[in-house]
């Protein structure tokens, strides 16, 4: 077939720019999972999702009253070990590496709050509870987040140990989940105020899933704008440019009527390593409250220090109050502080055209799979030796001698497992990685190319010493 | 085919990466013990502590541990080496094994004391923590791994 030209332009080539080169290297490396079709057919439907939602609250009202009513001690009642020990856990290995905020999708706490603002248990109808104010815009990002955080922190010695304090938690985190559901639109104690939906969202942006649209400009056109309406989360997917808000409900892409909605496998990280303009420092103070808890924690849960477990203990002694101190410096003014040095020291070298401020913003996301791997080896640490307390429990939940599955008494030699230290040094030699390959790839895209060393290596330097911190205090 | 090309294309340096991982992680290191000798330490334990916290100790020791009790029933686990001993306050519990294996070990409590008795954890080092010092190394490799990838 002969094929006429009309004009001469049409034989020109236009290379892609830089950010159309991105897109289309992006499309490449995603796999929509819904192309699947059972995969597809399970989000279609607003029932699976349901069903788990209804089992994640059984087991959170069962946990609540195993921890009021089952045995005081810690080692021998469901909510100490199935919170603190298996949720976390997986929490920790499972969900947020490998799902982001899959476990957002099933948590029971908004739940109760979120089918009286939208007046069903399924899907919305008229009889809709609550004010539906906006969160106040001061209060916005991860600020309170990472101070609630903080404050589980400081009493973590006996909100991990104590079952009626884990209960009585659980149940003041559900009332406030309710009462900010009744009076804020949207999840607004998801998004603002859950101390693990803070963490949980700024470490998927690491997660190898995205709920992006497929065209934009299908969204542009699309006048009714039916995602933004139905989005329990109150988000626009058109608008996503990280994962880190988007809670995986999948409501957008039941209600778009343009099938425009795709739920993607990426590579690890594809939210990191470009250059943000962003000036937000939340972002920044809730990695450096990450890296700091997971060595405070690591010191007082797997250290061999008497003193330090005793005064962490027990609360409100003056050995308490040093703890606090201790605790709360270490992660409000030593670690910001040393950042904050050392992003400045790595600025100074180029004489930087980017303020302060936003530098330390942007390299904020570097230090995301530096704490994130360090929260994996704790964990490894923290759990790998205790797992027969599952078994048990299982089997005993409130530690009344009851043996419902015969495992009670069972035991795994998981302490004695030789390969443990291996996998505290692989994640945390991954996370080391992960960062300075991160810190070196903002710096380059930084003028002037070169100095590169100069410019990334005292944040280099700094992500090092922390990881030898950890591989101290996790296998020395 | 393809994973031939695709391996070509792989510049030397990362290939040898993995290669020096390996030799970070296995290579014997040049930590010589003292003498095998006999050890007896005297550990307190008291809520959620053990008195001393670290006990270390050379290759071939042979090591015994006198636990006393100080307030409630505790013991004494040791990760990696699976022997433990139980003492109930006033009635002090002797336990001995050969330190044949090196590196660091926790100490664990194993009857349930108390609501830390978790986290009732101390530490055993026999000779060089050879894992310590191959975390450290593989952490500097990385780091030059890390920055290296992006800088050439």
């Amino acid at each position: 077939m002969e094929v006429k030209l009309q004009d001469a332009d049409e034989l020109t080539f236009y290379p892609p720019t830089p950010a159309q080169s991105r897109r289309i290297t992006e499309r490449q490396s995603r796999f929509d999972l819904t192309q699947v079709r059972w995969i597809r057919r399970l989000m279609d439907s607003r029932w699976p999702l349901f069903l788990a939602r209804a089992i994640t609250l059984a087991g959170f009202v069962f946990t609540i009253l195993a921890g009021l009513f089952g045995s005081p001690v810690g080692s021998h009642n469901f909510a100490i070990i199935f919170v603190w020990l298996a949720w976390w856990t997986a929490l920790k290995l499972l969900f947020i590496p490998l799902g982001g905020r899959a476990w957002c999708s099933v948590c029971p706490l908004p739940m109760p709050g979120e089918w009286l603002q939208r007046g069903g248990l399924v899907s919305r109808s008229e009889r809709r509870l609550g004010l539906g104010k906006r969160w106040p815009k001061a209060l916005r990002g991860y600020w309170l987040q990472a101070g609630l955080f903080l404050t589980i922190g400081i009493f973590s010695a006996v909100t991990l140990t104590d079952a009626r304090v884990t209960a009585w938690i659980l149940l003041g985190l559900i009332g406030l989940a309710i009462g900010l559901s009744l009076v804020f639109e949207n999840r607004a104690f998801c998004s603002n105020v859950c101390p693990i939906g803070g963490f949980t969202g700024m470490y998927s942006q690491m997660a190898p899933v995205e709920l992006r649209v497929r065209d934009g400009q299908v969204c542009a056109e699309h006048t009714e704008k039916t995602c933004y309406q139905e989005c329990p989360w109150g988000v626009y997917p058109l608008a996503l440019k990280d994962s880190s808000a988007c809670g995986l409900c999948m409501e957008c892409l039941r209600v778009c009527p343009q099938d425009n909605i795709a739920l993607n496998l990426r590579p690890f990280g594809s939210d990191l390593g470009a250059t943000r303009r962003s000036q937000r420092l939340d972002e920044a103070f809730l990695a450096l409250v990450m890296l700091g808890s997971a060595l405070a924690f690591a010191a007082v849960f797997t250290g061999p220090w008497g003193g330090l477990k005793g005064a962490a203990y027990a609360i409100g002694s003056q050995a308490w109050v040093g703890y606090a101190v201790g605790f709360l410096g270490l992660n409000l003014v030593a670690l910001p502080l040393v950042y904050g040095l050392v992003v400045r020291l790595g600025q100074q070298s180029w004489k930087g055209w980017a303020s302060l401020r936003r530098s330390l913003a942007n390299y904020a996301q570097a230090m995301l799979p530096l704490g994130l791997c360090a929260w994996i080896a704790f964990t490894i640490t923290f759990a790998l030796p205790k797992l027969s307390f599952i078994l048990n429990v299982a089997s005993d939940p409130l530690g009344w001698g009851w043996n419902l599955f015969g495992t009670a008494d069972s035991i795994i030699e998981s302490a004695n497992w030789s390969f443990t230290p291996l996998l505290q040094i692989g994640a945390l030699a991954a996370g080391l990685f992960w960062s300075v390959r991160l810190i070196f790839q903002l710096a380059a895209q930084e003028p002037p190319a070169h100095k590169q060393w100069r410019k990334a290596g005292p944040l280099a330097a700094f992500s090092l010493i922390y990881t030898l911190g950890m591989l101290w205090l996790l296998v020395g | 085919m393809r994973f031939l090309i695709w391996f070509r294309s792989i510049p030397l340096i990362w290939k040898l990466m993995p290669l020096l991982a390996a030799v970070v992680l296995v290579a014997p290191l040049p930590f010589s013990g003292g003498q095998p000798t006999d050890r007896h330490y005297r550990v307190e334990a008291a809520r959620f502590a053990y008195f001393p916290g670290v006990l270390r100790a050379n290759p071939g020791d042979r090591v015994t541990i006198e636990l006393v009790a100080t307030d409630v029933v505790h013991g004494l686990e040791i990760d990696g080496y699976g022997v433990g001993v139980t003492a109930d306050p006033g009635q002090p519990a002797t336990m001995t094994f050969l330190a044949d294996r090196s590196g660091s070990f926790r100490m664990r409590c194993s009857v349930t004391c108390g609501g830390m008795h978790p986290f009732m954890i101390g530490k055993l080092q026999v000779g060089q923590n050879q894992w310590l010092w191959r975390g450290a190394g593989l952490a500097l490799l990385v780091v030059v791994a890390g920055a290296w990838k992006v800088w050439k």
